[in-house]
């Protein structure tokens, strides 16, 4: 009679694993904050670490499974952190912090799953390279734009303007809430390392159960091969707007979190422009395309060892690229693939000699 | 006048960007691939020319052949060591290794000079052209950077339609394999491209550090995406498409600029690449490719 485990197929197993894994690590942070062995500077990067995990999901859901490179992924998340901590901002007082923090979630989440299908339109019409300078190109519209504009709020409503806080023509009493290049300031620090992985394993539900639904196959089907998709009969556009919009509304969830874990939230280069979506990237292809679980733990390692290592820091963005171009040869190179083959059928050959001899 | 001004001033930005543009749309037509890293190589052509000029004294125009020659290599180098091996893999396995080679090479001058701006001293010494009794001036970087451009365009696609390696490269666009078996070196074709297009991205460096005297380890990667926007404005894989996308694109981004808002000129130039996308793929001078099953 077969065990209980021996039943689960392979890929319900490997989520299990999955959540385990996620589940574990919770369990073994608390337990280490709980006693003091945590420094105050891991502690710093809990969110953090919740945060990228999230989004290297999200990508690892667009160009894994989708099959398609967006290098805009920071304008996802640039999304959902403004809409968020804008709400979050103007509820300050007049709101408990639960509610108004799972409001600004869905709020985050929807508006960037919004960006992400108007985005996704024009772009998924276009393959490959074009696709990817596209989502680059919208990323910096998305910087750029929420570095120009100023929006506040007064008993007459909503203003907002591209030029600067006084021509916002706002009453005495009126709230400015973004502040052009000056960002987000005062926003309320709601997210906390259990809310971060709460989020983290809800992501990890929706995109597993995704990849195995229906609709998952479909997407796998077009990464595939797309012609044959097409004939028979899977509706190409349909399903790569509906990974790309959900891609980015869960790389927009990532971005809630991110601005509620800082009081200060601008839109630089460095957290939300091609930068990080090369970041992004790297997470996503060094653990693994398509790889869900790798793509936490690069996350987690990659946010964690320029932390512990601040020696290396200087040579961290080096050392990312040298391994971004490695791992892509020796993944894919067709002469590394065929060299790597023969090593395999070598190594098992000598194997079987080897029990045969004894 | 203002108006005058700023055109010619988005003029000479254009043809920073269709020189740029010109060793994208070379290196895409005939290896299909996009090569992040040219942006970068513009970069490093430009901290070239900085050595020679400010550190050792160099005339400028031997150090320009110097920075040629530097860029060159390192185009072909990095065709060499990191895109020759994936030729055959997925687009997407291509596209990532060049964006790593990009930022390796921005991480690369980022150690080596320092992130602080270097003030590149303008090449060009010849006198400021004045019309109109001084009310407007045009600067002499400007109609160097114009003439130069425009002089490349037309060498460059008499060297694709006159030459023996030229017509090879066409060829290589057309059809990999079939080229192959008419006896072309396929690959050593592609070193060529590549060698051409980084030599071409040294020049566009020393222009647009003339033009604009300050040099970072970034300085390369914009004026590099927005040259790419320029050559699929233009049509990607076409000569003069790449030229008149990069002018059009300069005239855009400098008017938007003064007319509209400085901030938002760059997602103004952006949103033109993504209604250019929808309206014709193909951009202005492109032609329609078929996709066989």
């Amino acid at each position: 009679m077969k065990t209980k485990a021996g039943r689960l197929n392979k890929t319900t197993k490997n989520d299990l694993i999955t959540y385990g894994m996620v589940i574990l690590a919770y369990i073994i942070v608390q337990i280490l904050v709980s006693t003091g062995h945590v420094s105050s500077l891991i502690q710093g990067l809990l969110v953090p670490f919740c945060t990228y995990a999230i989004v290297a999901v999200a990508l690892n859901l667009t160009v894994g499974i989708l099959g398609e490179l967006s290098i805009g992924h920071a304008g996802f998340m640039c999304v959902g952190a403004f809409t968020s901590a804008v709400f979050s901002l103007a509820f300050k007082q007049t709101m408990p912090a639960g509610p108004r923090f799972l409001i600004a979630l869905l709020i985050g989440a929807a508006s960037a799953a919004l960006v992400g299908f108007l985005v996704g339109i024009p772009v998924l019409r276009l393959r490959g390279d074009y696709l990817a300078i596209v989502t680059l190109a919208f990323g910096e519209i998305i910087k750029n734009i929420v570095n120009a504009l100023y929006l506040g709020v007064d008993s007459q409503g909503i203003h907002f303007t591209m030029k600067d806080a006084l021509s916002l023509n706002m009453e005495e009493d009126g709230l400015v809430l973004i502040k052009g290049a000056q960002g987000v300031t005062g926003t309320p620090n709601d997210s906390n390392f259990t809310v971060g992985v709460v989020l983290l394993i809800v992501t990890l539900v929706i995109v597993l159960n995704f990849i195995h639904s229906r609709t998952g196959r479909a997407v796998m089907a077009i990464r595939d091969n797309r012609i044959a998709a097409e004939s028979i009969g899977i509706n190409v556009t349909k399903y790569k707007l509906i990974a790309f919009t959900l891609s980015a509304s869960l790389a927009g969830v990532a971005g809630v979190l991110y601005a509620h874990n800082l009081s200060t939230l601008n839109a630089l280069p460095k957290n939300f422009g091609y930068n990080m979506s090369i970041l992004i990237l790297v997470f996503v292809v060094l653990g693994g395309i398509g790889n869900i679980r790798g793509s936490i733990i690069a996350a987690v390692l990659l946010t964690l060892l320029p932390e512990v290592l601040r020696g290396l820091s200087d040579y961290r963005m080096l050392i990312y690229s040298v391994v971004l171009i490695a791992m892509m040869i020796f993944n894919w190179s067709p002469n590394v693939i065929f060299f790597r083959k023969r090593l395999q059928q070598r190594l098992t050959a000598g194997k079987k000699t080897g029990k045969e001899e004894a | 006048m203002s108006f005058a001004a700023h055109l010619i001033n988005g003029i000479s930005l254009g043809s920073v960007y269709a020189l740029i543009a010109l060793g994208y749309t070379m290196v895409y037509g005939i290896a299909k691939m996009l090569n992040f890293a040219h942006g970068d190589v513009i970069m490093i052509g430009g901290y070239a020319v900085f050595v020679g000029v400010s550190n050792l004294g160099m005339n400028p125009l031997a150090a320009i052949v110097v920075s040629m020659a530097v860029c060159t290599v390192l185009g072909v180098t990095i065709e060499r060591v990191a895109y020759r091996p994936l030729r055959g893999a997925s687009p997407l396995a291509v596209l990532i290794t060049a964006i790593g080679v990009s930022y390796l090479l921005q991480n690369i001058a980022l150690l080596v000079f320092g992130s602080d701006t270097k003030a590149f001293t303008n090449v060009v010494t010849l006198p400021n052209l004045e019309l109109f009794d001084g009310q407007l001036v045009i600067k002499s970087v400007t109609i160097v950077t114009v003439i130069v451009s425009v002089i490349i365009m037309i060498g460059l696609t008499l060297f694709v339609k006159k030459t023996k390696i030229g017509r090879a490269m066409t060829a290589v666009s057309e059809d990999k394999g079939a080229a192959q078996l008419m006896g072309i070196n396929v690959n050593g074709t592609i070193a060529v491209t590549f060698a051409i297009g980084s030599s071409l991205a040294a020049i566009a460096g020393v222009l647009l550090c003339s033009a604009y005297p300050s040099l970072t380890p970034y300085t390369g990667s914009m004026p590099g995406i927005k040259a790419f926007v320029a050559a699929v404005f233009g049509g990607i894989g076409s000569i003069p498409g790449a030229f008149i996308g990069g002018i059009l694109l300069g005239v855009i981004e400098n008017l938007s600029k003064a007319y509209i808002s400085s901030q938002l000129s760059d997602a103004i130039v952006f949103s033109i690449l993504i209604i250019v996308l929808l309206v014709k793929p193909t951009g202005l001078l492109g032609r329609q490719i078929q996709e066989k099953v």
